[in-house]
């Protein structure tokens, strides 16, 4: 545990110096048990800190080291109460997590997509009938086949219709594949549209230096490409939990695929989920994820997370080739109107805005909820998302981006 | 310079810093490392390189960074049309004369990277708004920020005479890396309570009375807790105290209009103008005693 942090340690090696090593050893595990993210050089210039007399008043020390260790807005706002629990034996804030404290629990929340995984993993030998085990792995060519024309099947199966772990795997590796595919290809496109531009005399005049000036070989301005950003809104409510976890996986996918995407969940309030996203292991994501989405299950209040993404987010994520996908069924329980007002903001903001309904694909589906009525003036692409096949009918559209 | 002196100094300076601040530019000047500001626009993160800059009264040196923004623009880039002056005006010298006239100090345009490690004395070096630079600039940054040191294939190694005080300065359109986050202290910069912001309308605006002031900040603060589309900053709070005084108001209670007039020094959206009817400034106006 300590290390990672060099201190001067004075000669006895009991001394209350040590004491203070330790201690500060200590927080820094806390720290990066809170997520922080500490090097040996941080430890170092704290152990400076100290010995140069900012330990004497805590205030101060807590101010210097705040400074030191925090490096966002969200670090800097949780620094204070990990920083009284540790030295000043204070109870830590409810949403911090302190040295050791225990792993995401098991949350209410999101709970389908816990138990799909959970199925799928570890479980799986408890919980099955033998025959759906040996079915695909047994070698017999009968076997093959009906793997072949299950996984055929598997893009046209509404999504809450796939109660087979299996099929439930299937489909979430499809989806990952499918974001994939989507990015490369969004991305070859977007090179080959390329055209028109001006040309740059100091480069010109730089490579052709060894013509003696003479501009010979013209240098063009290029425009950086700025690429395709897409922001995913995803409806985590109950009434949208059939699908949550398919979405969750294909936006898994879509995070790790595009250099530029960003991911919100929203049911009664909005939570950026990049970060959980980016974790590499699905599964692991999706825990992050699972404790991220606390208190999802209940109703849904679109508008009035919107209004917080259009306060707090947009600027930040959204640029002039951003495509904001918002993936819900529109049962607002909120206020109908505050959702038009927000969709009219988001609409004047970004590039396009594609709503993926998941009730689309069912037959005789109207759209009638008030929420959707309110949202659809400012929709430009309102497209079903209930199987894996409506999600890759989706691709070409956004290439025209 | 001890957190209480840097404090002092600053306000001498007309920088009116919180505790906060003042310690982290205490551990600036401590621990050599660079300071990253990030927060609203428009609560003074630039000025606070100003107002470092007047602390050790030394030069300011401002990398504006932008889309695209690249290596020669901001580190050193040769002057190659002189260059090619000089082939011409020399022809018939040797290859390696000409070669030592034109790749030598006079033909090297500084840009602000190379100025700032440059300087016998250790300048303030401000990159502002980092997050417009590209990912690429980023990590060039990185490097040129633990090393200060650049290499200039012609020249040589050009290593820093005096490590600079940096201090960057993020809006937040785009998430910065963590290496570079981890590279820099970090300080959040808030808008200033009303207290804070009556003392820098007194510190920047002359001939301003303490009570007006005090009224001015209060206002700007009770404005900044409506559902704003653009939150006004400390600077246009600067503007309208300015407006203020110019049209000779002592007391804000004295010209309700005068204020909801020049309400256009604060809000500069429509959405907001459309919100903000008489009835709403007189309603907070109510409430500034």
């Amino acid at each position: 545990m300590s290390a990672h942090a060099p201190f001067r340690v004075d000669d006895s090696g009991t001394g209350p110096d040590s004491l203070i090593a330790l201690r500060l050893a200590g927080f820094l595990a806390t720290l990066r048990d809170n997520g922080f993210v500490v090097g040996p050089r941080e430890g170092e210039d704290a152990a400076t800190l100290i010995a140069s007399g900012h330990a004497e008043r805590p205030a101060l020390l807590r101010s210097a080291f705040k400074h030191l260790f925090a490096s966002r807005k969200a670090e800097w706002d949780r620094f204070d109460g990990i920083f009284d629990a540790f030295w000043l034996g204070k109870r830590v804030r409810s949403r911090s997590m302190i040295a050791g404290a225990q792993k995401p629990a098991d949350s209410p929340s999101l709970k389908t997509l816990r138990d799909g995984r959970m199925e799928r993993g570890g479980t799986q030998a408890l919980d099955q009938a033998p025959s759906l085990d040996d079915a695909p792995e047994s070698g017999g060519g009968e076997g093959r086949m009906e793997g072949a024309s299950q996984a055929q099947n598997v893009a046209d199966i509404d999504f809450r219709k796939l109660n087979d772990p299996d099929q439930v795997a299937q489909a979430h590796a499809a989806a990952a594949r499918l974001a994939q595919a989507m990015r490369t290809r969004l991305t070859r496109r977007d090179l080959a549209r390329h055209r028109g531009p001006r040309l740059d005399l100091r480069r010109t005049i730089h490579a052709n230096i060894s013509r003696g000036g003479v501009p010979i070989e013209l240098m063009r301005r290029r425009r950086k490409d700025k690429p395709l950003r897409l922001v995913v809104l995803l409806d985590a409510s109950g009434s949208m939990s059939l699908y949550t976890g398919v979405f969750v996986r294909f936006i898994h996918g879509v995070l790790d695929e595009f250099r530029e995407a960003e991911a919100f969940l929203f049911h009664t309030q909005l939570a950026h989920v990049s970060d959980a996203m980016k974790e590499r292991d699905p599964a692991r994501a999706l825990d992050r994820l699972a404790m991220m989405a606390q208190g999802a299950g209940g109703g849904t209040r679109i508008g009035l997370c919107l209004q917080t993404f259009n306060r707090w987010h947009a600027a930040r994520v959204i640029h002039s080739r951003t495509c904001v996908m918002i993936v819900s069924d529109g049962y607002e329980t909120g206020d109908a109107k505050l959702l038009g007002r927000e969709m009219a903001q988001l609409a004047k903001r970004c590039r396009r805005i594609v709503w993926l309904n998941p009730m689309m694909g069912w037959e005789g589906y109207t759209p009638e909820a008030a929420g959707i009525k309110a949202a659809l003036p400012h929709i430009d692409l309102y497209a079903p998302a209930h199987t894996l096949r409506s999600l890759q009918a989706l691709e070409p559209y956004l290439a025209k981006l | 310079m001890t957190r209480d002196e840097i404090a002092e100094r600053l306000a001498a300076a007309g920088y009116i810093a919180d505790r906060e601040l003042a310690t982290a530019l205490s551990l600036m000047q401590m621990l050599r490392r660079p300071l990253l500001l990030e927060g609203e626009a428009g609560v003074g993160k630039t000025e606070v390189a100003k107002a470092l800059a007047a602390l050790y009264e030394t030069e300011l040196i401002r990398l504006q960074c932008y889309e695209g923004l690249d290596q020669p623009a901001a580190l050193y880039e040769w002057n190659y049309q002189r260059q090619l002056l000089a082939i011409q005006a020399h022809q018939g010298q040797s290859g390696a004369d000409i070669e030592n006239r034109i790749f030598s100090e006079k033909y090297l345009l500084e840009r602000p990277l190379l100025a700032a490690i440059r300087r016998a004395t250790p300048p303030v070096l401000l990159i502002d708004e980092i997050d417009r630079a590209d990912d690429e600039f980023e990590a060039f940054l990185l490097e040129l920020l633990s090393d200060f040191q650049v290499s200039i294939p012609e020249l040589g190694t050009v290593t820093a005479d005096s490590i600079p005080y940096v201090v960057l300065t993020s809006n937040g359109t785009r998430e910065l890396s963590d290496a570079l986050r981890r590279r820099c202290l970090y300080h959040y910069v808030d808008y200033p309570d009303v207290d804070r912001e009556a003392r820098i309308i007194m510190a920047r605006i002359a001939g301003i009375g303490a009570s007006l002031a005090v009224q001015i900040a209060r206002m700007v603060d009770s404005i900044r807790k409506e559902d704003l589309r653009k939150v006004p900053g400390v600077a246009e709070t600067l503007d309208w105290a300015a407006a203020l005084v110019g049209l000779d108001v002592r007391d804000l209670h004295d010209a309700p209009d005068l204020v909801h007039e020049t309400l256009m020094c604060l809000i500069k959206t429509r959405e907001d103008k459309a919100r903000f009817k008489p009835e709403v400034t007189a309603k907070l106006l109510g409430k500034v005693a």
